[in-house]
């Protein structure tokens, strides 16, 4: 058993809006606009890290948990943009948040990679005591290498969010998850040191746009809830069009899918984070469903109740 | 046999547009299709031809063009 105690989230403050992008990228607002939903993002400024984005996620989060960082037994940090082969981000990130000693975890993975924390931290709650996922991506820096990808570059922006897991109590009840990874798509959606990312667009949306309901019908299906029943979905911020889709597939209002993808963008494993740190609004009884798809391809759902 | 006036009339259902005369053109390239639109179209593809695409199948390259979509559905539909 665990639960989810708090989320925290950081985004720089640098806001960079589509008339910005329309002159570097050669295409106009309302373009972007309609390919992604997104109408400006966040940049990082060149002194920021992404530890500096998810230990200040993390600060948020045990500030609103009003958790001690001693009182935290294990640290995950995902990230698919972190600045170096290794170490990654986990272990500096938990020693500047005063957590020294304590054991913490590097996920290299993108999109999917917050949602898989989560589901791992559930589970290795029991033995470590509370578990603190953050995911940071500084996607600025990659998206910036030359030659420029309009159809990637207008997509991300920066930012961390943080989610506090706690084997005794909090404000939902972590019940199940479902996790997938196919590696024969890892070609379709990669990123190379210092290489412009590589994103083949159509094969990203087809498998997404299949995966994801599939994933939340097989988790759900698991508990004889229709995804009808479910209050909120809370998904990576991949897409406007995306989400859409995804909502039609699975026959739920698309209110149902708290999106703030309009005023971040993508910030790839940061995003589900961010936008659960925003959205918070967990009641007794009620079922949220968190969902990711992500290079890889990896994907899954995990399915909370409130308490 | 697949008639390809069965699945001119499917892909134009979902793109609610005119489709190119050639069936080797590709439908993305002339403008027919975008990313979204291709998973509406095999939704609609495996309602009409009864046929369930398996994720490893789905690549935009296997259903670019009418002459592809009737080539694969040969194959898959009984």
């Amino acid at each position: 058993m665990a639960f989810l105690r708090a989320f925290g989230s950081y985004v720089p403050s640098r806001i960079v809006g589509n008339p910005e992008l329309e002159a570097l990228l050669g295409c106009d607002s309302d373009w972007i606009v309609s390919v992604s939903g997104i109408s400006e993002r966040r940049y990082a400024d060149d002194t920021e890290s992404v530890v500096d984005l998810a230990v200040n996620a993390a600060t948020d989060c045990l500030s609103r948990a009003r958790v001690q960082p001693s009182d935290v037994g294990l640290v995950i940090v995902a990230s698919g943009s972190a600045g170096r082969r290794f170490p990654g981000p986990a272990a500096e990130t938990a020693s500047r948040l005063g957590m020294a000693g304590t054991p913490s975890i590097d996920l290299p993975m993108a999109s999917a990679g917050s949602l898989f924390g989560m589901a791992i931290g559930a589970q290795l709650a029991a033995l470590h005591g509370r578990v603190l996922v953050i995911a940071a991506e500084k996607m600025s820096a990659v998206i910036s290498r030359p030659p420029l990808d309009r159809n990637t570059a207008i997509l991300f922006g920066d930012g961390a969010g943080a989610c506090l897991i706690d084997p005794k109590d909090g404000v939902a009840e972590i019940i199940d998850s479902s996790l997938h990874s196919d590696g024969s798509f890892a070609h379709n959606l990669l990123l190379e040191f210092d290489q412009p990312i590589h994103m083949d667009g159509r094969v990203v949306i087809l498998q997404a746009s299949r995966k994801v309901p599939a994933v939340i019908r097989e988790l759900l299906d698991r508990h004889q809830r229709p995804a009808s029943s479910i209050a909120t979905f809370l998904m990576h911020q991949a897409n406007q069009n995306l989400i859409t889709r995804i909502a039609q597939a699975l026959e739920v209002a698309p209110e149902k899918f708290y999106s703030n993808i309009a005023r971040y963008g993508n910030t790839s494993s940061a995003s589900m984070l961010i936008a659960a740190s925003e959205w918070n609004a967990f009641r007794k009884d009620e079922p949220v469903v968190f969902a990711a798809f992500g290079a890889g391809f990896h994907w899954g759902a995990l399915l909370a109740l409130g308490t | 046999m697949i008639s390809q006036e069965r699945i001119r009339a499917v892909v134009e259902k979902v793109a609610q547009k005119p489709i190119p005369a050639d069936p080797e053109e590709s439908l993305f390239e002339s403008g027919v299709l975008d990313s979204f639109a291709l998973p509406d179209m095999i939704g609609e593809l495996e309602k009409e031809f009864h046929l369930k695409v398996p994720d490893a199948d789905l690549t935009p390259r296997k259903f670019d063009s009418v002459a592809r979509i009737a080539d694969y559905l040969s194959v898959h539909v009984s």
